[in-house]
């Protein structure tokens, strides 16, 4: 368990709970480091295109790897200009990207996320693509050069838990890279499902924002991604999710 | 109970009286308010006939306290819920739909709340509106800066710490030109991370070329959506043309404008119908367009200059806040912006539940901001204001107050691409 190190594009990180964007406060901010562990934050770039009273930059502590958003974009080259610009303002080579022509579920848009990953890889992003589950899509995102494939587990803000939950078990068990879940895990149940299905890490933010305590709320996640990511580690987890084996056999006849 | 909006100059001539006072009084002297004006681009678009044909047929008489449970039990609210949440069935439920509409605005916008400035920079108007405080037959004290003014203001207001603005004029197309309002965009630009317009109604080429300009946001206010109601109220002017004006924010849309909000400006008419239009307007447009992103205003009836009679009639506190509880039910992942014509107490309650953006720092008048911003006397000449405001909080007033309600204020949450 000590070793057991989240790799994501050849940067290693202890904690498995990546605090997302969108709603954010410096309590928050400060919760998810304290209390969750978060050692990764991801942050919008648009919200960071502030003047002096409020740069969100000035709220993240050190130590702790910036993960910048593309939301706002809406296709591909809008992706990768905001990308381009979250390195200029120094937010490192970690990129998270996210394309939506929707704005009211604010459903990834798979191809232009293809698209987006392949060209920000070249430039030597570390590129992190939050899309919808789909096998075909995730493959294509390991061809383009992703770091990791992070898969929408309910729609964002829901907190409704893993509704696409068969459809993430398949691209944990076909990808070769970290499988991330993202959006839509409201209690920490559902973080600890995620983790010991195999998931690398869960990404989350209105289940905390939204909490009546804060800490209480950030440590809770923190123990639930732990034991889950301990029952995957343990075997257990599948076990209980593939069947228990029966105690007389089915082939016991078989004499040669 | 009626709003009396006619005002009569004591320097108007005798045939601009005789002309008005016959506009007042004779409908057969007014235009067709449905008949396009030349240079006025169609579209091809089935909104104004779903969002009428609804509205026509909304007797919310018929909605009772079980419909209204129903609505508020259900997960996902259907045209028909927000109905019943719009009638008069739903008051007393006013404090459970508030609890509801909490929920999804945190779901959606978590404790956030944006902040922005209008500026307005002409008052010249065309039309005769009869509740507006710019109409043409108003005796005002007209105005229109020019770049270096605008210039001026825009340092005033950006260094208060605002960084979206909207900028507005009167409507009229010969002393505000779309160059002269491209010009001021321009300009804004390099004083704001953000710029919205609220201008006369546009072409699509106009509203590529303000794009061009640096605009990605289009407020269009339908005043009300009750066209008849709408042609006793602006009698005059290429305003009249009440469909031109439906479908702005669709030609906004096809020049590429990322936003767009809409409104209807509550007390003109039924209020309970140009809600419920107003929603549906920003429903249909949300299927239509997936990728706007769409607000809505909720605006009340103010005083204006020489007529201080004119009030919101029936549509109090509470009815607004029961429309904007709707509105935030129907349509969680819309925009609802509240502007300094409410309260300062209403704002501070309302963020908490459905509003997401507030106006602070607010002059509806023309080249006052020094003045108002540092009570300095001003040496220039100023224009008069649109209405009265109500909540006259300054930027860092606002901001400190929206902390201390616990919310995050948001000063910007844009990119240009």
């Amino acid at each position: 368990m000590k070793d057991d190190k989240l790799i994501i594009g050849g940067h290693e990180f202890s904690s498995r709970f990546i605090l997302g964007s969108g709603k954010y406060s410096l309590s928050l901010i400060e919760a998810a480091v304290k209390y969750a562990g978060a050692e990764i934050i991801t942050l919008a770039v648009r919200r960071t295109n502030s003047k002096d009273h409020e740069n969100i930059l000035d709220y993240i502590p050190e130590g702790v790897t910036l993960l910048p958003n593309t939301s706002g974009a809406r296709n591909a080259d809008e992706a990768v200009r905001i990308a381009r610009l979250a390195r200029e303002l120094g937010c490192g080579d970690f990129v998270k990207i996210e394309i939506m022509r929707d704005t009211k579920y604010l459903l990834p848009d798979n191809q232009e996320t293809v698209r987006a990953t392949e060209i920000l890889a070249k430039e030597g992003f570390v590129v992190m693509p939050y899309m919808y589950p789909d096998l075909n899509t995730a493959r294509d995102l390991v061809n383009a050069g992703a770091a990791s494939v992070m898969p929408l587990a309910s729609p964002i803000g829901s907190n409704k838990g893993l509704a696409t939950k068969d459809f993430i078990q398949i691209l944990i068990d076909e990808i070769d890279l970290p499988i991330i879940v993202d959006a839509g895990i409201g209690r920490p149940s559902q973080a600890c499902e995620a983790m010991e299905m195999g998931a690398a890490a869960v990404m989350s933010n209105t289940a905390l924002a939204t909490a009546g305590d804060l800490p209480v709320m950030a440590e809770a996640f923190k123990q639930a991604i732990e034991a889950g990511r301990k029952a995957y580690l343990s075997g257990l987890g599948r076990v209980l999710t593939r069947g228990a084996s029966p105690s007389d056999t089915l082939t016991g006849f078989l004499r040669d | 109970m009626e709003n009396h909006y006619f005002v009569d100059s004591d320097k108007l001539s005798e045939a601009a009286l005789k002309k008005k006072h016959l506009l007042e009084t004779d409908p057969s002297s007014r235009t067709n308010h449905m008949e396009y004006m030349e240079g006025m681009e169609r579209i091809k678009s089935d909104i104004m006939d779903k969002v009428m044909t609804e509205m026509k047929n909304y007797d919310y008489s018929q909605y009772t306290a079980r419909d209204v449970n129903a609505a508020l039990n259900r997960e996902t609210c259907t045209v028909e819920d927000f109905k019943a949440l719009l009638s008069p069935a739903a008051e007393p439920f006013l404090e459970k739909m508030a609890q509801r509409a909490k929920l999804e605005t945190q779901k959606h916008f978590g404790n956030t709340v944006y902040l922005f400035t209008p500026l307005y920079i002409a008052n010249y108007c065309e039309n005769y509106c009869v509740y507006c405080g710019f109409n043409c037959y108003n005796d005002i004290k007209r105005m229109k800066l020019n770049m270096e003014q605008i210039e001026h203001e825009m340092k005033v207001i950006a260094d208060s710490g605002m960084e979206e603005i909207l900028i507005l004029t009167g409507e009229s197309r010969a002393q505000s030109s779309v160059e002269y309002i491209g010009e001021a965009c321009k300009l804004a630009r390099k004083y704001f991370r953000m710029v919205g317009i609220e201008v006369y109604p546009l072409n699509t080429d106009e509203y590529k070329y303000l794009h061009e300009c640096g605009v990605d946001y289009v407020t269009v206010f339908q005043e009300t959506y009750d066209s008849d109601r709408y042609e006793q109220l602006h009698l005059m002017g290429h305003k009249r043309v009440w469909p031109y004006r439906f479908e702005a924010q669709e030609r906004v849309l096809m020049g590429g404008m990322r936003g767009i909000a809409c409104s209807a400006l509550l007390g003109l008419s039924d209020f309970r119908k140009d809600a419920l239009a107003s929603a549906l307007h920003v429903y249909y447009l949300q299927r239509k367009y997936p990728q706007a992103e769409i607000s809505l205003s909720c605006p009340r009836l103010r005083p204006i200059i020489n007529n201080d009679e004119i009030n919101p009639l029936d549509v109090h506190e509470k009815q607004l806040c029961q429309i904007l509880c709707a509105y935030r039910i129907f349509l969680p992942f819309c925009g609802i912006t509240v502007s300094s014509r409410e309260s300062e107490s209403f704002r501070n309650g309302i963020v908490k539940i459905a509003a997401t953006k507030v106006s602070a720092g607010v002059s509806t008048g023309i080249g006052d901001h020094e003045s108002k911003y540092t009570g300095k006397e001003s040496e220039a000449a100023e224009g008069d204001e649109q209405f009265e405001i109500n909540d006259g909080r300054s930027f860092d007033k606002m901001y400190k107050d929206m902390s201390e309600e616990g919310l995050q204020p948001v000063l910007n949450d844009y990119l240009y691409v």
